[in-house]
């Protein structure tokens, strides 16, 4: 039950350290959120950044060009990326932190000399093409047809909640290549070119406002059978391997982001007044903001439990959905408390009177999504009931 | 960084677990209410190292630190064993006798002169009485003191009586003492409230698994399910919390997780577990197993070190007061900087 880091892992704080130091006001600040060619030539180029010092690929082997960081060290890479304020993996996420994580695990070698150094490099945006309308919590009941014609598939079909799709050179897409079989056995996992032709990309606006999200429509869309990754209907199996990569490690670099965000939250209670007095001086308000503080320590507590566990059994303990759960709900409290912070001036979607209203607005409307993103809260609490608690299934 | 229970850790954790499952079967609980305190069994847990757990070898303790002593206090938690053991524990280093159970101690977190009503745990019980006052630590002798018993105590365990006129007593040591134990105390606590949550979560969970409704366990019902499952989640934030407490103050160097903190969290998951304990409550052999006692219990550590509600209060604001009256900035978790 020890806490310390070794030291090697404070040898790896210090140069990362030193690093970031330079390199994120080199950076600059990000552009507005709206303007998505800008994100996303700010977030490749800081990949580039990220690649040059070796940073990139934190989890990833090194044959692949990442740095196989133990979990201790991921767990020190968030905390001082976040102490520095770097930018976070924005555009690259679903390259760096899914798709090539699974072509790592999966992909041949021409599929991993193709695609895993220029994920790495920030040459390569990636999206995902997964949920579908009549798929959701029931991903496996995707309707999404592939038909073999020669030595192509042909994709008909309409993808729904595709983060980044409208900027992305390539996509992870699961479809049905056999719609006879049970629907886990009949899916297979595709690397989809965004450029072919019969794709159309319709931006999905959100509460949120900026378009992350899209929904891809695929009207016989021919993709070389050569873009499939692993064998023919072994899809579903292949989208649960990127989980042995994250080693309990899920959600740390969120988490630690909050606890950031929180000591904002502090500074803007020093500034704004209620009742003739500084926000600040209100003590049930500095008790609401100790309070939140000591449930995120429980939750990072958390995380070094299950990086601990996972480090020796090599796979994620079943505590994600719990950590999960948790999490989603306490960042929802705390942009609500956000929210209140900013008083009238959270009735603006741009900054007044000096107030980060912009992006507290966005955290808030933003965090709307997060319990019922990957696995809604109440899908959560069946998988502790019935995963580590043993309850019966409900018939 | 390993944060896991490590086998010595686990070894301690069983031998004191077949203990307390030994000597406080959950079915004699409601006995044990005529006369809680037994000055054999205090010296059996003596004896199994939880008041000299913390004291060096050439003092007859075990040289453990405050992580094993987490661990050994939530065990003391799951089988609701009665009796002034955080302040004994406390107290070991200072009061002779403490540690081998000959000498029981008992105490009092009173920082300020105040008008609120002196109650004391188990005072019949008491060979000595520790007030934690601003100036440190003050030794009274608790036959002296004229006192009431209290005719319904919240817990039937725990005897109360109402102290009229608690005097100045012997100043045994200084504040720094004091801070230290209120520090170490509310990770001793929150260890005792994890542990109850634990026990009467395992509890509720094995209930809903055989008890029958409608022909199937209620436990296969989402409705039953989401609330066991929301308990559990707490439980192991309060684990993690109580853990980081320990071993925060073992090695003080990684901030985070601190004895305050902690207790916080400890208490939090003690309020949340009450919905665990209300699925036990419908358990029908409730009453002879002493489930009942687990619905009040937890208020009860909550209240013992510092003055209740007040503190609380005062320790959920001290980490974001604390920066902006000090000028300074309180360190976080992972370095991150609480305050402005």
């Amino acid at each position: 039950m020890d806490l310390r880091y070794s030291e090697s892992d404070e040898k790896f704080r210090a140069e990362l350290r030193a690093w970031l130091a330079r390199a994120v006001p080199e950076q600059g600040p990000p552009p507005p959120s709206h303007d998505w060619p800008a994100r996303r030539s700010y977030d490749t180029r800081w990949q580039r950044q990220l690649f040059e010092a070796g940073y990139a690929g934190l989890n990833w082997p090194r044959e692949y060009g990442g740095r196989d960081a133990s979990p201790t060290e991921q767990l020190v890479y968030y905390e001082e990326t976040a102490r520095a304020g770097a930018p976070y993996v924005g555009v690259n996420f679903v390259g760096v932190l899914h798709g090539g994580p699974t072509l790592v695990a999966e992909g041949t070698a021409e599929q991993k000399a193709r695609h895993l150094p220029r994920i790495l490099r920030g040459e390569e945006i990636w999206c995902q093409g997964f949920s579908e309308t009549v798929a959701g919590s029931d991903l496996a009941a995707l309707k999404t047809r592939a038909v073999r014609d020669g030595d192509h598939y042909v994709l008909s079909g309409h993808k729904i909640w595709c983060s980044f799709a409208h900027v992305a050179d390539f996509g992870e897409f699961l479809v049905r290549t056999d719609p006879d079989a049970p629907k886990h056995r009949g899916i297979s996992w595709l690397i989809l070119p965004m450029n072919l032709p019969g794709i159309e990309i319709r931006p999905l606006p959100t509460l949120a406002g900026e378009g992350e999200f899209s929904e891809v429509f695929l009207n016989d869309v021919r993709v070389p059978i050569e873009n499939r990754v692993g064998a023919e209907n072994d899809g579903w199996r292949i989208t649960n391997v990127t989980l042995r990569f994250e080693r309990g490690t899920a959600f740390a670099s969120e988490m630690i982001q909050l606890q950031q965000f929180l000591v904002e939250l502090a500074r803007i209670a020093q500034r704004v007044t209620r009742s003739n007095a500084r926000a600040w001086d209100d003590a049930g308000l500095r008790r609401e903001i100790g309070h939140i503080a000591g449930e995120l320590d429980a939750l990072w507590a958390m995380v070094k439990l299950s990086v601990s566990k996972s480090t020796q059994t090599g796979v994620p303990g079943l505590e994600g959905s719990a950590l999960k759960l948790y999490y989603t709900e306490l960042y929802q409290r705390i942009v609500e408390l956000g929210m209140r912070l900013l008083g009238r001036a959270a009735l603006s979607r741009e900054d007044v009177g000096g107030l980060p209203s912009r992006l507290l607005l966005h955290k808030a409307l933003q965090s709307l999504s997060l319990t019922i993103a990957a696995g809604s809260s109440q899908i959560q609490r069946n998988i502790v009931a019935e995963r580590i608690l043993g309850l019966p299934k409900e018939r | 960084m390993d944060f896991r229970v490590n086998e010595d850790q686990e070894a301690l954790r069983d031998g004191l677990r077949s203990f307390c499952e030994g000597r406080f079967p959950l079915d004699q609980l409601g006995a044990l209410a005529t006369k809680p305190f037994n000055r054999a069994v205090w010296r059996e847990l003596a004896e199994m190292g939880v008041f000299a757990l913390r004291l060096p070898e050439a003092k007859a303790g075990l040289a453990l630190g405050m992580a094993e002593a987490v661990l050994v206090f939530a065990e003391l938690g799951r089988r609701l064993v009665p009796g002034p053991l955080v302040w004994s524990h406390l107290a070991a280093e200072l009061i002779p006798g403490a540690a081998s159970g000959e000498v029981v101690v008992g105490g009092l977190d009173r920082m300020l002169p105040s008008s609120d009503p002196v109650l004391v745990e188990s005072l019949d019980a008491l060979d000595v009485l520790l007030v934690l006052r601003q100036d440190g630590v003050r030794r009274l002798d608790p036959r002296t003191l004229r006192a009431e018993p209290v005719a319904t105590p919240l817990d039937p365990l725990t005897p109360l009586h109402v102290v009229s006129e608690l005097g100045e007593g012997e100043r045994i040591a200084g504040p720094e003492v004091a801070a230290q134990w209120r520090l170490a105390g509310g990770a001793l606590v929150a260890g005792q409230l994890f542990g109850i949550a634990e026990a009467t979560q395992e509890l509720a969970t094995a209930y809903a698994k055989t008890r029958e409704q409608f022909g199937r366990p209620i436990g296969s019902f989402q409705a039953i399910k989401h609330i066991l499952a929301d308990t559990f989640v707490r439980q192991e934030l309060a684990r993690a919390a109580a853990y980081a407490a320990g071993a925060t103050l073992d090695h003080p160097r990684p901030p985070g997780g601190g004895g305050a903190d902690a207790g916080r969290l400890g208490r939090e998951a003690g309020r949340r577990g009450r919905r665990t304990r209300e699925r036990a409550r419908l358990h029908p052999g409730a009453r002879r197993h002493g489930v009942h006692l687990g619905n009040a219990l937890p208020l009860l550590p909550e209240a013992q070190l510092g003055a209740g509600r007040a503190v609380r209060q005062r320790r959920g604001a001290q980490r974001a007061a604390r920066p902006a009256r000090r000028g300074g900035a309180l360190r976080g978790p992972a370095g991150v900087w609480i305050g402005p």
